[in-house]
């Protein structure tokens, strides 16, 4: 009843192109916003926060770098969890080397880094496609993580080889550290997520994003009306690095505290980002969000059924943890290819005419 | 008929036509061991529709592949615009102001009509990455400049109604006007048609023969295209070139390449004794 173009009408063009075209989605999204800046803040505790909100925000992140990647450009990756460490090290890096300088700047420099060095592993793919560019982002995966193990420089030197976050604050706020506020991790990790997906949104819509996707579709068709594929393509690594790379930074300096490179960035985040975009949609900014939050939520929610409500053993609601969500998988994509962001498509198609059914 | 050779001539129906738009010099190309192409040698002059035809495997594909920069023949020159072209990709053939579509429909089927079409607009579009991720200045005045060219091949081409249509769910006779309103919306100096109307049915072809001859007459566009249908190339070209077995065996009005010899006895096949 309430959701309907009618009586909506656009008479400017970019009226017509905007992000919600639909009044009751304009509102739906600034409430969501005022929501999440104003009031849970207050209400954050340290599980809400470590369990949920700050892996649900980074990883969205990363979801929406791989999703311009993938599911605009058509260029599988599997290099994300390695990409992320590149992210993850030169943020420690920086930080260590230049600490008077705000921890904000060396989030953006690591996705800067990070951008640099996805678009050097991009460049096989002006040669290769499809399943053969995920075996060369395989070996971009494998050489970060021998790289960051390897080269003692990359973790100064410290006897565990771990990289560990010094205590960094913005405006008096710690951030990082141990001694971190849950409110203030979150409000770090929703700041950058928002200006990431604002600025993903606004690339995907205009005409960076329709030489992606003109490429994805179609890359000879593509050729011959101007798009040059080097560029293009190599574009949407670096976008997607940089996305990839505060990410990986914020993933370490915010969320873990300290990492260690095999085991916080190795090939398993890379899938786990892959099944995200999968889950929730390629080619679908929403979808990003709709993937990380199934994949992040769905542990957690079953952990919390089997044990807090069921009252059984940790370790048998933690293999039964994979089933289910593996299983969950598997329908998912039978049910629905596209993801979460088709589903919640043909949703409000279904909600623009109700109640009548035509 | 006056000179057709050197200069201006005007046509039949009145339209004036220009200078040499495009020169075509002893082209040859080569796949291996097979000639594709065998030195070739024509032209299109501003303004013209001219087409291409002849039996199956003539070469004609491939010669328009040549034209767009596809295949770089290994001899012969390609002069555009009175300059020699040097061998180039198809990206920059786009650049200089060539557009083409495809005998089998090559649209980008994941994005929705409208930015099928403003893709096409890619070569006008000059803001860059930054400007464009904060959708400021001059990243939006540019989108809504080139949506409104984009109206208006929407309006010209009657396809309305299927602007936001995911191009996937489209059937095959507006798909190729879909594909044709891409093209345009390069405002190409040179449009190239590869079998525009290939699989329509009658009224589909005479839907599409308008669109042609409309936009050779509204916008000027130099057309060069390649069709079977005979009644249709007749009908619509000022000038047509015959091949056969990758050589040229006509050339000239419509009229001319009817009653050329060695043009009826390709198509009809000769009496061998």
């Amino acid at each position: 009843m309430f959701y309907r173009e009618a009586g909506d009408f656009s008479t400017t063009y970019p009226q017509d192109s905007q992000t919600f075209p639909i009044k009751f989605d304009r509102y739906r999204y600034y409430v969501v916003l005022a929501i999440a800046f104003l009031v849970l803040p207050f209400v954050m505790n340290d599980y809400w926060a470590n369990a949920v909100f700050v892996p649900f925000l980074i990883y969205s992140i990363a979801a929406i770098g791989l999703n311009i990647l993938t599911g605009y450009c058509g260029q599988v990756s599997l290099g994300t969890g390695g990409f992320m460490a590149v992210g993850a090290y030169s943020c420690y890096k920086l930080m260590t080397a230049f600490p008077e300088v705000s921890i904000l700047i060396h989030v953006m420099l690591a996705g800067g880094i990070t951008a640099a060095v996805v678009t050097l592993f991009g460049l096989p793919s002006l040669r290769i496609k499809g399943f053969y560019l995920a075996v060369a982002t395989l070996a971009a995966q494998f050489f970060l993580v021998w790289l960051f193990n390897k080269v003692p420089w990359f973790y100064n030197y410290s006897a565990s080889g771990q990289i560990s976050a010094p205590e960094r604050s913005v405006f008096g706020i710690v951030v990082t550290g141990p001694n971190t506020e849950a409110w203030a991790k979150y409000l770090v990790c929703l700041i950058f997520v928002t200006i990431c997906a604002v600025i993903a949104r606004n690339l995907t819509r205009g005409t960076i994003g329709r030489t992606w996707m003109a490429i994805r579709d179609m890359d000879i068709a593509a050729e011959i009306i101007g798009v040059n594929p080097l560029k293009a393509k190599l574009t949407a690594f670096m976008v997607s690095g940089f996305f990839v790379g505060i990410a990986g930074a914020l993933f370490f300096a915010v969320y873990l505290g300290a990492a260690e490179v095999g085991e916080s960035f190795g090939i398993d985040k890379s899938f786990l980002v892959l099944f995200m975009i999968i889950i929730g949609g390629l080619g679908s900014i929403f979808g990003s969000f709709a993937g990380a939050a199934f994949m992040v939520l769905l542990p957690v929610l079953l952990k919390n059924i089997f044990v807090g409500g069921l009252g059984w053993p940790t370790d048998l609601a933690a293999h039964l943890n994979f089933i289910v969500a593996g299983g969950l998988i598997i329908m998912f994509l039978i049910l629905e290819p596209h993801g979460l962001a088709q589903l919640w498509r043909l949703a409000k198609e279904k909600l623009r005419l109700w109640p009548f059914p035509h | 008929m006056n000179d057709m050779s050197g200069g201006n001539y005007t046509t039949a129906d009145g339209r004036k036509i220009g200078n040499t738009l495009m020169e075509m010099k002893n082209i040859t190309l080569r796949f291996g061991g097979v000639v594709a192409i065998k030195d070739i040698s024509f032209d299109i002059h501003e303004g013209e529709i001219r087409a291409i035809i002849g039996p199956n495997g003539a070469g004609k594909s491939s010669m328009l592949n040549v034209v767009s920069g596809f295949y770089n023949p290994q001899e012969g020159e390609v002069w555009f615009r009175g300059k020699k072209r040097p061998p180039m990709k198809p990206y920059q053939v786009a650049q200089q102001g060539i557009a083409r579509t495809f005998q089998n429909i090559a649209l980008f089927e994941g994005m929705s009509v409208l930015d099928n079409i403003m893709t096409g607009r890619l070569t006008h579009m000059k803001s860059g990455m930054f400007a464009q991720a904060l959708w400021l200045g001059k990243a939006e005045r540019e989108e809504t400049q080139n949506r409104e060219v984009v109206e208006k091949i929407i309006d010209f081409l009657e396809i309305q109604t299927i602007r936001k249509t995911p191009v996937g769910r489209l059937p095959y006779g507006l798909k190729k006007r879909v594909e044709l309103a891409r093209a345009l919306a390069a405002e190409p100096k040179l449009l190239l048609l590869d079998e525009p109307m290939a699989g329509m049915n009658v009224e589909e072809k005479e839907d599409m023969s308008r669109f042609i001859l409309d936009v050779n007459d509204e916008f000027g566009t130099t057309i060069a295209l390649i069709e079977h249908d005979m009644g249709v190339v007749m009908d619509l070209s000022d000038r047509v070139v015959v091949m056969d077995y990758g050589k040229k065996i006509g050339d000239g009005t419509p009229d001319e390449v009817r009653n050329n010899q060695e043009v009826i006895d390709a198509y009809l096949g000769v009496a061998h004794d």
